[in-house]
């Protein structure tokens, strides 16, 4: 075994559930938690496409599950996954270019997201209902 | 001390070896997916409860059958993007990453490919 693969007995940082949930962590993993959800919801958005060209019998099926409950709660997750992600990766360019990074901002621009977020989720779920 | 050769130096690829080429690419198809996003989250919400032949009247149109592929194509190389970095952050052991990694991204490309084909077929009626 080569030095650097010897395993060691070095003491490790403090895990994750050390330390107290604060607003800036959580957004953090809910990006990446909404993205990764966002990846998979791509997948669907390209078979719901894929669906409506096979023919009438085809897209029935995939409108039959859209309008479950659990159709309804994967589109609503959706939606919020993506103005959520939305929201915060325009905050995450900010950040790119430079500007608010103070502690205060930081907040500021977080609790800004999830307003916004929530907001526009709700929103799209009435006119959604009104449509129907 | 800067122990890099002057043509790495110069060339300022990283020990990664691929540079901000990705870090690059995932700004770019961000700033690309703003409006992007805006648009597809509203007409999605405007054909609640829309029929077969509205969709497909919908996916068909110029407008819409161009910025589909953009959404979808541009989306898809964005998610796979960052789905790379989730697996090179949590996957552990150099096979797996990889074939991850590949795996991910032929999905990406074949779930592309299909709703491209689909949008355009819907769009030229075939």
């Amino acid at each position: 075994m080569s030095v650097a693969n010897r395993p060691t007995n070095r003491p490790l940082s403090p895990h994750l559930q050390i330390y107290r949930w604060q607003l800036t962590s959580v957004l953090s993993i809910l990006h990446r938690a909404t993205g990764i959800a966002l990846a998979v919801g791509a997948l669907y958005l390209a078979t719901w496409v894929i669906y409506a060209a096979a023919s009438p019998r085809a897209y029935a099926l995939f409108q039959g599950f859209n309008t479950s409950i659990a159709g309804r709660i994967v589109l609503g997750g959706w939606l919020f996954s993506a103005f959520y992600h939305l929201c915060n990766g325009i905050r995450h360019l900010f950040w790119d270019a430079g500007y608010g990074f103070g502690l205060k901002d930081a907040y500021r621009s977080g609790w800004t997201v999830v307003v916004v977020s929530l907001l526009a989720t709700a929103l799209s779920w009435v006119v959604g209902l009104k449509l129907i | 001390m800067d122990r890099r050769t002057p043509l790495a130096r110069a060339r300022g690829l990283g020990s990664a070896k691929d540079g901000v080429g990705h870090w690059w690419a995932q700004r770019l198809t961000a700033i690309a997916l703003i409006p992007l996003v805006v648009w597809f989250a509203i007409s999605l919400v405007m054909l609640s409860g829309a029929d077969y032949t509205v969709v497909r009247a919908w996916i068909g149109s110029p407008l819409v059958m161009m910025l589909l592929v953009l959404t979808i194509a541009v989306g898809l190389h964005h998610a796979q993007l960052g789905m790379q970095v989730v697996i090179e952050d949590y996957v552990g052991g150099d096979g797996w990453k990889l074939a991850l990694i590949v795996i991910v991204k032929f999905i990406a490309v074949l779930f592309g490919l299909g709703a491209i084909v689909a949008i355009l077929r819907i769009g030229f009626g075939g």
